[in-house]
């Protein structure tokens, strides 16, 4: 229960508090309002079926089937045993405990972190968990939102709560408008360059600043989900027009009465003026050029424009030997221009980068040329994908020579066999470049939409601001 | 849960930073069952090459570290995916403590629900008790009781806040734990949605 007289809060301050049914021994216990399940859920159905322990709230979890997915001929059969028994697992489990499944053939079908805001169910305030570190996308919202392991999967099924440490605050500020051809995803690789892949750990960000407010609920869902490739437990962005713009009218969004008196809470909930973060962090976007990952963390990341670093300039032995091992994954060169790496395919999808905006984004440069790279385009949901159809995006993708899918998890985490063949180098607008992440031996360069059409017309790293947007179809 | 109090073993350093559970965990293993055991897949393409012979140059792979219940490693270990497959690998291969300058958030936290004590010392402790790997088989000795990490020539205290070391200590079941606690839930709960019925699931 709040204490009388707090001073100033910050957002993050503001849900927590909301949420805090006790504390003990430094820990507190958090109410959760939302709980998202996908395949990967097994673990934690079959530890409470084997404690004899039941779903408490069973209307608060919502299944989604977005890892194991197929991205084509869906209409037969999967034919990867282990891997339909994935998606067929995450039937039972949720038609045995009475949850709302979003399954294959559900037309609100699509990956977890698109559709939950698609649906309404993603709103200011909330407290919203799923066994899938990328929870932090729902961040955008104002909602506090991060991801848990199966154990703590289990717990939320069984208790609607869990124990949490309570995070420090960091608040890193945008200022400026940012570059055309400047997109979030490279706001968020020049955050992640600056501050490392461990810079957040232990933190919630929150995102604030003249840059963060210009951005589309799906810019700042790109930023808040990239949150823990910088280490941090969640990101977060107030509330304001654009947010409830964005909410307004959907399935789950409160409506008529209950939306008023939700918006007039919601407009409550940013930082207070004064009040303190943790730590602070500042880029102006003057400095933020289109991005890209040279190696095999999202920290490795610079301008296209940039040259392969050197490890012989890194003084500290523990850096260069992280550095050489990068390059050797990478098979790449000290001194090597980005901007000469060729690429073998590209991935436009994820739960980073495969919205309407950005799938439009990647269309605008693709639109009347060829592809000189074979490569797929997942939309982030069935109705995103309806979307871009109506909209002829799908045509300007099958015309540049590329394939259009399905929405699923896919080539950013190839369980579906959505894989980038060992020693191939991908351009690709996911989230991990991790060793073997695409695929064994596979080279992840991640980037913005835009940034990979570019790379599929050229064939190699390129710097969309050379490029002129596409002809007219 | 196996309670952890005292941990006598060999120690492995595995000089990498950024462990990612990728790397902890391929994705191609998850969709096994946990009942078949997990240890095979632990790091698999650093331990295996293409063919699936295990590369004798790895340090898992090497004699002397054989039965090691302690990993030394680079900061910012196990970040990334949420999988819980990732300890489970660590743990069904018998690795009971990893100590490292940081760890990913959700390692951190999922670690300690399966019995495996992650322990954060600074960075120069760390290459301290890294250097007392290097040659000899040096054991460790990492005690939660006293919060310590004893080898060759250092005892280094360690923080770990009291709820988790109570829950290793004693092994206990968080589920059971919150479970005493369902009055206050639910009294919770209800003046949660009394003051903000919105949030409540529509429909």
């Amino acid at each position: 229960m709040p204490d009388a007289a707090p001073g100033p809060l910050t957002l993050f301050e503001k849900v927590w508090r909301r949420h805090l049914v006790l504390e003990r021994d430094g820990q507190a216990l958090l109410y959760i309002d939302r709980h998202f399940a996908h395949e990967g859920s097994f673990h934690a159905f079959e530890k409470l079926r084997a404690s004899g322990r039941r779903v408490i709230a069973p209307g608060q979890t919502f299944g989604v089937a977005d890892h194991y997915v197929p991205t084509r001929d869906r209409a037969r059969p999967i034919p990867n045993p282990e891997i339909a028994n994935m998606v067929d697992m995450l039937g039972r489990n949720t038609a045995e405990n009475g949850i709302r499944l979003f399954g294959l053939d559900d037309p609100g079908q699509g990956i977890v972190h698109v559709i939950g805001p698609e649906q309404g169910l993603t709103q200011p305030g909330l407290t919203i968990v799923c066994g899938d570190s990328h929870t932090s996308t729902h961040g955008a919202f104002g909602a506090l939102a991060f991801g848990i392991g199966a154990s703590e999967v289990a717990h939320v099924l069984a208790t609607q709560c869990l124990w949490q440490k309570r995070p420090k605050t960091l608040r890193i500020t945008i200022d400026g408008r940012l570059h055309p051809g400047v997109a979030a995803k490279d706001v968020i690789l020049a955050v992640i360059s600056r501050i490392g892949a461990n810079g957040g750990t232990g933190h919630i960000v929150e995102y604030a600043g003249e840059a963060i407010r210009g951005l589309s609920m799906e810019g700042r869902m790109t930023i808040c989900n990239m949150s823990i490739e910088a280490g941090a437990k969640a990101g977060m962005i107030a509330p304001d027009e654009t947010t409830f713009a964005y909410l307004k009218g959907r399935p789950f969004a409160p409506a008529g009465e209950a939306w008023e008196r939700a918006v007039a809470d919601w407009r409550g909930l940013a930082s207070d003026e004064g009040a303190r973060f943790d730590r602070e962090v500042r880029l102006h976007s003057d400095e933020i050029a289109p991005m890209v990952t040279w190696g095999t963390s999202p920290e490795e990341a610079l301008p296209v424009t940039a040259l392969v670093p050197d490890p012989a300039s890194e003084s500290d032995p523990a850096r260069r030997a992280q550095v050489e091992r990068s390059l050797s994954y990478m098979g790449l060169v000290p001194g090597q221009k980005l901007s000469e790496v060729t690429v073998d395919r590209i991935f436009i999808g994820s739960c980073t980068n495969s919205r309407i905006e950005d799938l439009r984004a990647a269309a605008a440069i693709l639109r009347g040329r060829r592809s000189a790279v074979p490569g797929i385009v997942s939309p982030g949901s069935s109705a995103v994908k309806r979307m871009a159809e109506a909209e002829g995006l799908d045509r300007v993708f099958t015309a540049a020579g590329l394939e259009w899918r399905d929405s699923g998890c896919s080539m950013c985490v190839g369980m579906n066999g959505d894989l980038v063949p060992a020693g191939e180098r991908c351009a690709s607008t996911s989230n991990r470049n991790f060793p073997g992440r695409q695929g064994p031996n596979a080279r992840t360069h991640l980037m913005s939409p835009a940034m990979a059409a570019a790379a599929a017309v050229t064939g190699r790293l390129t710097d969309v601001r050379g490029l002129t947007v596409g002809e007219a179809a | 849960m196996e309670p952890f109090t005292v941990l006598t073993s060999r120690a492995v350093p595995l000089d990498i930073a950024n462990v990612d559970t990728d790397q902890l965990i391929p994705a191609r293993f998850l969709k096994k069952p946990r009942s078949s055991g997990y240890d095979n897949y632990l790091l698999y393409d650093l331990r295996f090459d293409e063919a699936g012979a295990p590369r004798p140059d790895f340090v898992l792979n090497r004699p002397e570290y054989r039965g090691a219940k302690i990993v030394v490693t680079g900061p910012n270990f196990g970040c990334g995916s949420s999988r819980e497959g990732a300890v489970y690998a660590l743990v069904d291969a018998g690795i009971r403590c990893v100590i490292a300058a940081s760890f990913g958030d959700i390692f951190f936290n999922n670690a300690p629900k399966n019995g495996l004590l992650p322990v954060v010392l600074p960075p120069d402790q760390v290459a301290e008790v890294r250097a007392a790997l290097d040659g000899a088989c040096a054991e460790l000795t990492v005690d939660l009781q006293a919060q310590e990490v004893r080898g060759p020539g250092f005892a280094f205290r360690f923080d770990i806040d009291p709820f988790r070391r109570e829950g290793l200590l004693k092994g206990i079941d968080e589920i059971d734990l919150t479970l005493q606690y369902r009055e206050r839930i639910e009294a919770f709960r209800a003046d949660y949605l009394a003051e903000r019925p919105w949030a409540g699931v529509r429909g």
